[in-house]
């Protein structure tokens, strides 16, 4: 029942939102992230890291086709919906800056797309999953679309049609599973959706080998990995600042989240068939991310790229079909939630302050400005993995299990971090170091709002990087549980 | 059954109405009669299949009422969008009104026919009250083409239809369909065969030709556009479904037999392909939105007939099903369509994409409602259209057309370029001089463009509501 409340929560808020306007929407709609969050730290605490499914709903949505409303949380699903949860109310915190037009449509457009995050991260039938991967796409379009920048029309036409096709192959791919499936438990339907019968089919090497493409396609785009991310840059680049937040913060772990859940155990072997050229694309990724980022003037798309990078590593580490790489996965998952959406909101701020974001007309900003200046160095640190922050682990970890498949591309993969330092510690000394610019008289410092959305990310950075144990317990169950699936055949 | 008396004797009734000459009185009249008749309906669900006695013309069985009931409600959500026609005083609504009762009989009839004739008789019924209200904006040229067009063609493809049925009948000496049906599987004369197969074939072009699929459907986007937009909403919903209900029927209760579906699926394979194609490439390069909905109407014919190769056995299984939701959604989200556009078009005389620029700043509700139409269209979850695509999908993936669901898809996910259009127009792009102007919308009008995004979201979030009822 807690998993429905955590889903229908936002949704109904956004609904409610209606009947506030301007700052009340706001305020309310803060509130109920918050109200959101009290919840998800309630299910943390109710969580028994030692057994499986918990909070399992299940309501039979198409009787006579076997689908099920069926929602439940392992330990993967709860970081990742705790990860949301907090989220949230921080991007919320951070759009108060802006005003936007019809506030309470932007703020209800955030709590709806929460709805679908949650959704797909709960959802235990592969119709339901499938259903709620397209209700969060749907508010993250109209946010990017109706607020974002000039372009605005033709980069989210490009998103929403790359990421359609990708969904439409996957769902093609579940409609073939489902076929395979047996009667469902009731037997009024010849087959069912349920994301265990869904393991328990035993295709074929040769039809893995093609069903993986299909539901791969999904998350490829949606990850991005190269060469499917060529709508990323534009999109996080043309977004208002909450929604290239929610985008790289929370909707490309959906891809990730996938790829353990609907496609690891599901087409064991084609994913063995497949797991290196997957691989090879992964790395090439965290090299042309990294090394596109270098050449990058805008602040936002050097961020976009350097995403485009760390992903690359995390899939790299979730198919490399080892405990650490896919533990890495799962702790950087939310590492890389937090720094992304620092680093977003650090560059929102500058921008909103000097109306720019272009790095080349930057500079010496730190005099003035103590407190950004710190925040800023640790969220970047945090990302170049540095020891003692969340970046650390993750990555850490994540080598480590790409190495234990295959040393050579772990070495290549390594060169991620150095290359990371290199962009990010380039733009740092370039935009708050170095010559002052026409903006380093006039800028001015956080202010108190502003600090708060940052302090919560900031003890994060180190709670994790320091006592990683409790955040890498909670999925190690999990991790166990799909890994066991994948080498069962 | 009692559905098609009602409705003829109370259409009569409406008729006499216009001479009080009191136009407001006539649209609440209209809501009253349609509702009557879709409580009416329902009372027979799950009664079992009634036939008049000696004389089984017509059958009213589950299948028969389900369309009826998606027929009349979907007249009955339209009705409030005639609004303008109450004010104007040389409009002849209540002759408008009662050629729409009218044509639902037809309707009724061709989604419980037990007999060619009443076949016949359906599609003529339904087909005469169209032609002329294609024509009924008397001093705009492009509505009489519209007619004219419509009504040569029409007469033209109806021609066909019937020469098909007679050379039915000499191979097989019958009209009633399950003896139809009994002489196929059990032939007297093996060298009547081919006129059967000529006949059979016939019968198909004719009925294609009726539900818009391709390659008949070349009289579509012109009669559409000419067509007055209220009346052609009523075109690409009641008379689309009710020929995609009687070509059904057709395939299900008079060919069933190996023989003859080897002669009738690959041709009705083959224009589904056909229809889906030219369906969703045609909506690419149009600019005016009514143009667009009209090849989106094709396409959909395309997605129907899907279902209707898929079909397996008996005529109430996963098939019937995922027809009638995909009907149900199709309708309700064309509706909303075809009512949004035609108040902008009303406001702002223009039917083009750009006259919809901005719309999301002066009119929030109708850009909102026609997004959930468009999205419904599209197939995207949360709307009913994604479960109608899905049901059909489904059926066509079970029984093995696993190529035909591929290209499906693929045309899907073209037609998701032209139905985000108008949302773009919408939501993205700034008002013009023409389009600053915010759209007058009745109270009347807003609430039932909101119950059809209700409805449509409804139908997305609990599918179970309408699936597997048959």
């Amino acid at each position: 029942m807690l998993t429905v409340l955590l889903l229908l929560w936002p949704v109904v808020a956004a609904l409610l939102l209606h009947f506030f306007k301007g700052k009340a929407a706001r305020v309310a709609a803060f509130g109920a992230a918050l109200v959101e969050f009290l919840l998800a730290a309630y299910a943390a605490l109710l969580f028994n890291a030692n057994n499986s499914g918990q909070f399992s709903f299940n309501y039979a949505w198409v009787a006579s086709a076997g689908i099920n409303f069926h929602l439940g949380m392992d330990g993967l699903s709860l970081s990742l919906v705790l990860l949301t949860t907090l989220l949230v109310p921080i991007i919320l915190l951070s759009a108060f800056r802006r005003n936007f037009e019809n506030e309470s449509v932007f703020y209800a457009l955030v709590l709806f797309m929460q709805t679908g995050l949650i959704g797909v991260f709960t959802a235990q039938d592969a119709f339901l999953f499938y259903f709620m991967w397209e209700v969060a796409l749907i508010p993250i379009y109209f946010l990017a679309g109706v607020w974002g920048g000039t372009e605005r029309a033709r980069v989210t036409f490009k998103f929403f049609l790359y990421t359609i096709i990708g969904s439409l192959f996957m769902l093609a791919g579940f409609v073939y599973l489902y076929f395979q499936t047996g009667p469902s438990p009731d037997g009024l339907s010849a087959h069912n959706s349920a994301l265990t019968s869904f393991y328990n089919i035993n295709l074929p090497v040769e039809t893995q080998l093609w069903v993986f493409w299909l539901i791969f396609a999904a998350f490829a785009v949606k990850m991005p990995i190269f060469p499917f991310h060529t709508w990323q840059p534009d999109t996080y680049t043309e977004s208002p600042a909450p929604a290239s937040m929610l985008l790289a913060g929370i909707m490309l772990k959906m891809g990730i989240y996938g790829c353990m859940r609907w496609l690891l155990p599901v087409v064991p072997l084609g994913v063995d068939y497949w797991q290196n050229l997957v691989l090879i694309l992964a790395v090439i990724g965290i090299i042309y991310g990294a090394i596109i980022a270098i050449r990058q003037h805008d602040v936002k798309r050097l961020i976009a790229y350097s995403s485009l990078s760390h992903v690359g590593l995390m899939i790299a580490g979730v198919f490399s079909l080892t405990q650490l790489g896919m533990q890495g996965a799962s702790i950087q998952m939310l590492a890389h939630g937090i720094n992304v959406v620092g680093l977003f909101f650090i560059a929102d701020a500058i921008e909103r302050r000097t109306g720019t974001r272009n790095i080349a007309d930057l500079g010496g900003l730190t005099r003035k400005a103590p407190a950004l200046t710190v925040c800023f160095l640790v969220l970047l640190l945090g990302t170049v993995a540095l020891p003692l922050t969340n970046g650390f682990v993750g990555e850490f970890l994540l080598l480590a299990g790409v190495y234990e498949h295959n040393a050579w591309l772990g070495a290549v993969a390594g060169i991620t971090i150095i290359l990371s330092a290199v962009y990010l510690l380039r733009m740092f000394q370039r935009v708050m170091l170095g010559p002052d610019s026409a903006y380093s008289a006039t800028f001015t410092d956080l202010t108190s709002g502003e600090i708060a959305v940052l302090v919560p990310l900031i003890v994060l950075v180190f709670w994790i990087g320091i006592f990683p144990n409790f955040f890498l317990h909670l999925s190690e169950g999990s991790v166990l549980g799909i890994l066991g699936e994948v080498v069962k055949r | 059954m009692n559905s098609i008396i009602l409705l003829s004797v109370l259409g009569l009734g409406n008729l006499f109405l216009g001479f009080r000459r009191s136009n407001r009185l006539l649209l609440p009249i209209m809501m009253l009669i349609l509702g009557l008749v879709l409580t009416v309906n329902f009372l027979d669900w799950n009664t079992g299949a009634v036939q008049l006695i000696r004389f089984p013309m017509l059958t009213t069985d589950n299948f028969s009422v389900a369309f009826t009931g998606i027929i009349v409600l979907t007249a009955l959500l339209l009705v409030p969008f005639s609004q303008r026609y109450v004010l104007d005083e040389e409009a002849n609504l209540a002759e408008y009104y009662s050629l729409l009762l009218f044509s639902l009989v037809g309707a009724i009839m061709l989604v419980s026919y037990n007999h060619l004739l009443m076949l016949f008789l359906g599609i003529e019924t339904l087909s005469i009250a169209m032609y002329v209200l294609a024509g009924s904006d008397k001093r705009n040229l492009r509505s009489n083409e519209a007619a004219l067009k419509y009504f040569l063609m029409g007469a033209f493809f109806t021609g066909i239809l019937l020469f098909g049925m007679a050379l039915v009948y000499g191979a097989t000496g019958t009209f009633e369909l399950n003896q139809i049906s009994f002489a196929v599987q059990n032939p007297v004369n093996a060298s009547l065969r081919p006129m059967l197969y000529i006949g059979m074939l016939l019968m198909l072009i004719g009925m294609s030709f009726k539900v818009g699929a391709a390659p008949f459907h070349f009289w579509t986007p012109d009669v559409y556009e000419g067509t007055p937009t209220f009346f052609t909403a009523f075109m690409s919903t009641v008379v689309k479904v009710a020929g995609i209900a009687a070509l059904l029927k057709l395939l299900v209760q008079v060919f069933p037999a190996a023989s003859a579906q080897g002669v009738w699926l690959p041709t009705l394979t083959a224009i589904c392909v056909l229809t889906l194609l030219i369906g969703n490439v045609g909506a690419v390069v149009q600019t005016s939105l009514k143009r667009m909905l009209a090849y989106s109407s094709i396409s959909h014919a395309g997605y129907l007939l899907i279902a209707l190769v898929a079909y397996n056995g008996a005529l109430e299984g996963p098939s019937a099903n995922a027809v009638l939701f995909y009907s149900l959604a199709y309708s309700v989200a064309t509706v909303a369509a075809f009512g949004v556009l035609k108040l902008v078009a009303d406001a702002r005389q223009r039917e083009d994409y750009n006259g919809l620029n901005g719309l999301a700043k002066t009119n929030p509700l109708l850009a909102f409602c026609l997004t959930v139409s468009m999205l419904s269209l599209a197939g995207i979850p949360l709307t009913g259209g994604f479960f109608g695509k899905f049901f059909v999908f489904a059926a066509a993936v079970e029984n093995g057309y696993i190529g035909l669901v591929i290209f499906a898809l693929l045309m899907s996910m073209v037609s998701i370029y032209y139905y985000l259009r108008p949302i773009i127009a919408m939501y993205m792009r700034d008002a013009d001089d023409d389009t600053a102007a915010a759209v007058p919308v009745s109270t009347f009008q807003s609430g039932a463009l909101l119950l059809l995004a209700l409805l449509t979201v409804l139908l997305g979030v609990l599918p179970g509501l309408v699936a597997g009822v048959l």
